[in-house]
């Protein structure tokens, strides 16, 4: 038997880092401690993100604790001589203030409170590719008590207790709707897990996904057995190879461990899993859109109601949710509702992942609880504002709304938001400083918003269009007078009849912007313009649509 | 329980039917909520966002659209801040529309003008600026009969589900996306595509983005406004019986003056087609305006066809028939009326030869298409028509195809059966030796060999015995004969059948087991079922299958003969066929004998069963018949072994024919009788589902033309006899009086609009939707028969390798003296072609197009290969439409022993590279 290993060398391959060199990074570091005959000292592992996105390749040494950044191939053969063979770390490419995870030993407690992991816990410090490294640590712990202790309701009640919400931006009580699904008969049920995260500036599924994808199955798992579903999908973005990779991996391997397939576990319930992959619409983020391009359908959203869990997936009952909120639930069940609402803030409890961005000194994918404000996330985890000063914030990426100075000390959580006319949106949060003007700032969104139209539904095709040149206008200081209050109008009215959330999004970001911003909106117009009628002004703007 | 709800309306209370949705409330009462994506027939869309209400209790503003009416809803429908929102969603849309109504063929017909207008949104009044200008989408004129202006489109979606849920086949969809979005086929053009051009997407465009291509009318262009005249009629192509509104407006032309002239068809929402068609019936009546139209009679002189005035026509005519008569007696006469010319001028045409000639010799082309069918389903259940209706089968929870290529011969009953399996999950089992489109939608396709179809009947009768799945008490109360049929039945066990038909024995169990399990279940077959030397007997077989598991006598079960022809069932029903006089009254029978002597007042009517068409082409081969009369038929082209029949005709003394154009067979005649198109005269037509149709006067003949049954008639007031019919209706009462199955439809009832399936025995009859109600057979039991696989009586060989099956397809129709004579069609498919697979085309070095030379025991002709994989390996497939290539010059013309149909369905042909 061989001996533990006094060393493992964590290489974060994750979206961010797979595409410049880590894994060559991690195969020259195993071949180089295999040279200098240290292969069963040092163990190299490839892990999910730390959640630095902005730092290189990065690789952690456990236990010593240090990270190392801008990795490249060229500089392995020096790392291991100088940290393994000589015991130097290397001072220039260790990461200030960069720490994986803090030690339980000798974290505090608000340290604790803040790193206390549970979607995460083991993104960055376990091989994404073993099963036998999740299960280690505790994956699959809830599917067995849920299947050896637990009846469905019992789950249900549980998720129900727990307060979960979806983590997918609408906010809606995830055990609430299970219920709905759980409560249709039908020959076959199917539970979908939602990847198509299609949000500017989302990327946490994705590395939730990379990073502890047994976490995903065993949530998937869960929610099968709870509402009676026997067949699971998993619909990811086709952009996010790595994610697909991994997940086909975690599958096959769940599936060979007997914790996918028929009679899980040795319990009489069968549930089997496999991935669709999308073919990068924003708009299949919408649950029903989504299900109908999973039937190879054009993607559109459907009329609702009926709602999917009556009529989903091939018209069967059909559960979908968000990555996060089902790798949300083996906590749940593992530890109990109680310790699971113990966690943040009471109306929204748990913890929430964002990917921060922006003029921050550390912009990267965190795991906070739902009590944390804006300014938390900006002090304690963005490692503050660079550069410049904080102007305003877009939470929930371009769907989201702006949060001004304001509401810097506001918790981050659906019903804290709410009481200031705000929501959560899908778990983005985009820092900007002075530089950034308001009107370019819409634009932007509305660009994207334009881009992503599916054209299915007047408000959203025709509108984002005239919204489109509205913005444009503004942002080049061209607005005719009354341009402010028919954007404002406009996306109002989208806002109520619009077919799908699509149509509905640049009210947040509109509104919000006005709320806050609206002199400087207003600065964009022209005094002396005067409105042409009709207008024949659009020439060099649509091209922009895309 | 009531199925009525009452609800409110802003304040006002309104009654709902239930399940009907908000709005579809609201527009009945009048309420006229705004909308643009919504048709009644198509599922909602709710993408317009116009309809949106408010709902006390219920947040936000809600489509009514989509929204199920509830008992007592109190709903805001023109709130002011509704309509504020409304008319800017109205804004939007208009700015990525092109309204240049003033040179489109929609103003005035378009809803969003309408809206435009109702709201008040001129261009001065509109606050988005007119994003279409910029934006260049892609508009497609490349359809061979459909414009598609994407700078009109405003997306509603209605065209697309059009074509995939009213008709079936999702051949439109969204193309881009966003504010790019327009509507289009998937291919670089629309000509490209599988879009088979008909129409129903510009019917239910709501603006002028899809519109038709103008093939009527002097005009190139038609607005709704132009139309001075809607007559509703019955298209005169295929059996289905398709009702058209066809649009005219008086119009001057050189030469003709100043006359109606059709400028426009769409499709009439009722019964049977409920405003579908196909491309022939919406894009190809323009024949009737075809300048080669028949304007004057001709005699033959000198050898050359002279035009001649009608008196002339006519007194030399009969002349001629009494001459013949005097010397060779009545039966050297004969007479062959047609399936396309109404009840009321074939029962005419029958009464002439039968009682102003006095010769049995009276038939019509559907011997060569239904003749089995009308032979054998008489002899097992009594009744040789469509048992059920065609509505019925969107509603059959399984339906068996065979022998029919539905899509193209009849595209309308095609889009109930793809309905059935899209709407509302019926099982379809396709039993044909072509893939034929049908097969997309199907459960199981069972590919049998061409003319084996007795032995996978047999064998499916035989899987559902042997699996007790037999319907036992059907058998017992209503059946007889049982029990010879089951030991004959015995030798087509699933694994013999498999070696004679080459269908696998596991799909042709499953196969039974769906047909006899089903809750409702229905047989659809035509041509490939009856087209044999053993078609009968085919027809036997089937009606077996119906019996066993007794799936008849109910709705959306039976058995289901597709007629091909707008009259066929007519004709039959008018006997014109040489063994019954009108309603299937036998001509051997004294009491229907006497009958019609009395009826008629001539007591020399035939005893004997005349000769069918067949027959009546050899006789005049060899001389027994020296005159024959034709009305609207060209068997020059659809009857088989065409050179036999070109040399028979040469040897009458007198060939009379009647039609509309000058057809092959018209220019082979001594007298030819210029005839009235369907758009020229009145009369009834009886479509597959026995349902009477009236056609109705659009305009006038062209020349001197006539309707048949007046120069019928005129032909027996030469002939001495006394008739005196002022008009079609004249005639339908005394069809009424003769005939107990129309006895109930008489003419008051038709202009009363009731269309009703005949059996119909009195004036206050609801007419018979399905026959054999709960197994009350026509004919009191329906009879088993013991029916053995025969094969087909030329099989491939060393010298003829090929299997040729014909047919028809969905561009032409029958002989093309009409379909090539419009000027949509045959843009579509101009000339003969033969359906060939990769694997016979390799083999043989010959390309797609390639013309070749096919040859059978009885003639040859040179046609182009068309590459495809719809036929099998070692068979080939030639539609039998066109003169240059006739099919018919191959066909084998031995015939079935009981109905005399020949077996144009298979022969052996070689092939061979030029």
């Amino acid at each position: 038997m061989k001996a533990k290993p006094r060393a493992y060398v964590m290489v974060s391959v994750d979206a961010n880092t797979v595409v410049i060199g880590a894994r060559e990074v991690k195969n020259r570091l195993a071949a180089e401690i295999g040279l200098r005959g240290l292969g069963d000292e040092v163990r190299v592992v490839e892990t999910g993100s730390f959640g630095s996105v902005s730092a290189g390749v990065v690789a952690a040494v456990m236990p010593d604790g240090i990270v190392y950044g801008h990795l490249t191939v060229g500089s392995i053969a020096r790392l291991v001589e100088e940290h393994f063979v000589k015991g130097r770390p290397v001072r220039e490419w260790i990461l200030p203030g960069e720490h994986p995870l803090p030690d339980p030993e000798t974290a505090d407690a608000r340290q604790l409170q803040h790193f206390g992991r549970i979607v995460l816990d083991n993104c960055g410090r376990i091989d994404p590719d073993s099963i036998d490294e999740s299960i280690a640590n505790d994956g699959y712990f809830a599917l067995g008590k849920a299947l050896t202790e637990m009846t469905p309701a019992a789950v249900i009640d549980g998720v129900k207790a727990s307060c979960l919400r979806g983590r997918g931006g609408a906010g809606f009580p995830t055990g609430l709707k299970w219920s709905f699904c759980a409560k249709e008969v039908a020959d076959i049920k199917y539970v979908i897990c939602n990847a198509d995260e299609g949000e500017p500036g989302t990327f946490k599924d994705r590395l939730i996904m990379e990073g502890d994808p047994h976490k995903v199955i065993e949530g998937m798992a869960l929610c099968g057995y709870a509402i009676g579903a026997t067949q699971g999908y998993i619909y990811i973005r086709g952009e996010y190879r790595l994610s697909i990779e991994r997940m086909r991996a975690a599958i096959d391997a769940a599936r060979r461990h007997g914790l996918l397939g028929r009679k899980i576990l040795g319990s009489g319930f069968d549930f089997d899993i496999d991935i669709k992959i999308g073919a990068g619409a924003y708009v299949c983020g919408e649950e029903t859109a989504l299900i109908e391009s999973m039937e190879g359908k054009r993607g559109l959203p459907r009329v609702k109601p009926p709602f999917p869990a009556q009529k989903g997936f091939r018209g069967k009952p059909t559960n979908v949710n968000n990555v996060e909120t089902l790798a949300s639930v083996p906590f749940i069940i593992h530890h109990g509702a109680e310790a699971f609402r113990a966690i943040g803030a009471a109306g929204m409890p748990g913890t929430k992942v964002y990917t921060i961005l922006g003029h921050i000194a550390r912009p990267g994918l965190i795991e906070v609880p739902t009590s944390v404000t804006l300014r938390d996330v900006l002090e304690d985890y963005a490692g503050g504002m660079r550069p410049g000063a904080f102007k305003m914030a877009q939470l929930g990426g371009t769907a989201g709304e702006i949060l001004a100075p304001e509401m810097l000390d506001v918790p981050l959580n659906a019903d804290a938001l709410a009481k200031t006319g705000h929501t959560l949106g899908s778990g983005a949060i985009l820092f900007m400083n002075e530089s950034v003007g308001v009107c370019d700032f819409l634009h932007a969104c509305i660009k994207f918003f334009a881009h992503e139209s599916c054209g299915n539904c007047n408000p959203c095709r025709n509108g984002m269009a005239v919204l489109l040149e509205l913005t444009a206008r503004l942002k080049a200081g061209k607005g005719y007078p009354g341009d402010v209050e028919l954007m404002e109008e406009l996306v109002m009215g989208m806002k109520s009849i619009a077919f799908c959330p699509l149509g509905q999004s640049p009210a947040a970001p509109v509104l919000s912007a006005l709320r806050y911003f609206r002199s400087e909106v207003r600065a964009g117009i022209d005094p002396d313009a005067i409105r042409p009628n009709p207008e024949h002004t659009l020439r060099t703007l649509l091209q922009l649509a895309g | 329980m009531s199925d009525t709800i009452t609800l409110w309306i802003d304040k006002q209370p309104i009654t709902a039917i239930k399940g009907e949705t908000i709005l579809e409330a609201a527009l009945r009462n009048g309420i006229e909520i705004p909308n643009l994506c919504y048709n009644k027939k198509v599922s909602h869309t709710a993408s317009c966002r116009l309809c949106i209400v408010n709902i006390a209790g219920r947040p936000g503003a809600i489509p009514a659209c989509t929204t199920p009416a509830e008992e007592g809803m109190t709903i805001t429908c023109f709130s002011p801040a509704l309509e504020k929102v409304r008319r800017t969603t109205l804004d939007l849309a208009l700015s990525n529309h092109n309204d240049d109504c003033i040179s489109c063929v929609k103003d005035a017909s378009c809803q969003l003008q309408d809206l435009a207008f109702r709201y008040n949104l001129g261009f001065k009044d509109r606050q988005f600026p007119p994003i279409w200008e910029e934006l260049n989408k892609t508009s497609d004129f490349s359809s061979q009969v459909l414009n598609y202006d994407a700078s009109k489109c405003i997306q509603c979606k209605r065209c697309i589900k059009a074509c995939s849920e009213l008709q079936g086949k999702g051949v439109l969809t969204f193309v881009n996306r966003g504010i790019r979005t327009t509507v289009g086929t998937g291919y670089a053009e629309w000509k490209d595509s599988k879009c088979d051009g008909c129409g129903e997407c510009a019917q239910i465009c709501p603006v002028g983005a899809i519109t038709v291509k103008q093939f009527y009318g002097p005009r190139t262009r038609i607005r709704q406004k132009d139309i001075e005249r809607v007559v509703r009629t019955t298209c005169p192509y295929c059996g289905v019986g398709c009702q058209l509104d066809v649009a005219t407006r008086r119009c001057f032309s050189e030469g003709v003056g100043s006359k109606d002239l059709m400028i426009q068809v769409t499709g009439a929402d009722v019964v049977p087609n409920y405003g579908r068609t196909c491309v022939k019936g919406r894009f190809g009546l323009d024949f009737v305006t075809r300048p080669d139209r028949l304007k004057r009679p001709m005699i033959r002189k000198e050898g050359k066809l002279v035009e001649v005035e009608w008196p002339e026509a006519i007194s030399y005519t009969a002349h001629r028939l009494s001459e013949i008569r005097a010397k060779h007696g009545p039966a050297a006469i004969a007479g062959l009326s047609s399936a396309r010319c109404t009840n009321e001028e074939n029962y005419l045409f029958q009464k002439f030869i039968r009682s102003s000639i006095g010769s049995p010799h009276i038939d019509h082309c559907a011997r060569l298409c239904h003749a089995s069918t009308v032979a054998g389903l008489a002899i097992t259940l009594g009744s040789g028509a469509m048992t059920n209706s065609i509505a019925e089968l969107e509603h059959a929870s399984v339906i068996l195809v065979t022998g029919s290529n539905t899509t193209e011969t009849h595209p309308v009953i095609a889009t109930y059966i793809k309905r059935a399996v899209l709407h509302h999950k019926a099982k379809l089992i396709v039993v044909d030796p072509r893939e034929i489109d049908l097969c997309r939608f199907a459960t199981l396709w069972l590919r049998q060999r061409n003319g084996t179809d007795i032995a996978w009947i047999n064998g499916m009768v035989q899987a559902i015995i042997e699996n007790g799945w037999e319907n036992k008490a059907f058998i017992a109360s209503h059946t007889e004969n049982f029990d010879a049929t089951r030991e004959v039945m015995k030798k087509y066990d699933a694994k013999t059948v498999e070696h004679l038909t080459g269908i696998p024995a596991a799909q042709l169990v499953k196969a039974a087991k769906l047909f006899a399990q089903a809750k409702t279940a229905s047989i659809v077959y035509s041509m490939g079922i009856t087209q044999h030397a053993h078609g009968t007997d085919n027809v036997k077989a089937i009606s077996n299958l119906a019996l066993v598991a007794g799936q008849i006598g109910r709705e959306s079960t039976g058995v289901n003969p597709l007629r091909g022809q707008n009259n066929v069932q007519g004709a039959c029903d008018m006997g014109a066929l040489p063994n019954v006089f009108p309603g299937y009254q036998k001509v051997d029978d004294a009491t229907a004998h006497d009958k019609f002597a009395t009826a008629w007042h001539n007591k020399h009517l035939p005893e004997k069963v005349g000769m069918t068409v067949t027959e009546i082409m050899g006789a005049a081969h060899d001389g027994t018949v020296k005159a024959l009369y034709i009305m609207g038929e060209n068997p020059m082209i659809s009857d088989p072994d065409i050179t036999h029949v070109k040399a028979s005709l040469a040897h009458l003394e007198c060939l009379i024919v009647q039609d509309i154009f000058l057809t092959e067979t018209a220019e082979l005649a001594d007298v030819v009788l210029p005839a009235s198109s369907f758009a020229e005269k009145t009369g009834t037509y009886t479509n597959t589902e026995r349902r009477i149709l009236p056609l109705a006067r659009i305009v006038d003949p062209p020349g001197d033309a006539r309707a048949d049954w007046e120069i019928v008639q005129s032909l027996a007031q030469a002939l001495g006899h006394a008739w005196n019919y002022d008009d079609t209706n004249d005639i339908l009462r005394e069809i009424n009086a003769l005939v107990p199955q129309y006895a109930g439809i008489t003419p008051e009832r038709l202009a009363a609009g009731e269309r009703l399936q005949w059996p119909c025995p009195s004036v206050t009859h609801p007419g018979t939707r399905f026959l054999h109600k709960d197994g009350a057979f026509s004919r009191g039991k329906g009879l088993f028969s013991a029916v053995d696989h025969i094969a087909a009586k030329e099989q491939p060989c060393a010298e003829y390798p090929f299997v040729l099956n014909t047919g028809r397809m969905l561009y032409h129709y029958h002989t093309c003296s009409m379909t090539r004579r419009t000027e949509a069609l045959p843009r579509y498919v101009k000339d003969a072609y033969m359906e060939m697979c990769k694997a016979d085309c390799d083999a043989l070095g010959v390309a797609h197009g390639e013309i070749v030379r096919v040859s059978s025991r009885r003639g040859a002709i040179n046609i182009p290969v068309k590459l495809t994989e719809i036929v099998a390996v070692g068979s080939v497939f030639i539609p039998f439409h066109f003169a240059e290539a006739a099919a018919n010059v191959l066909t084998n013309t031995a015939i079935d022993p009981t109905a005399k149909i020949p077996e144009l369905k298979v022969c052996a042909v070689k092939i061979e590279k030029l």
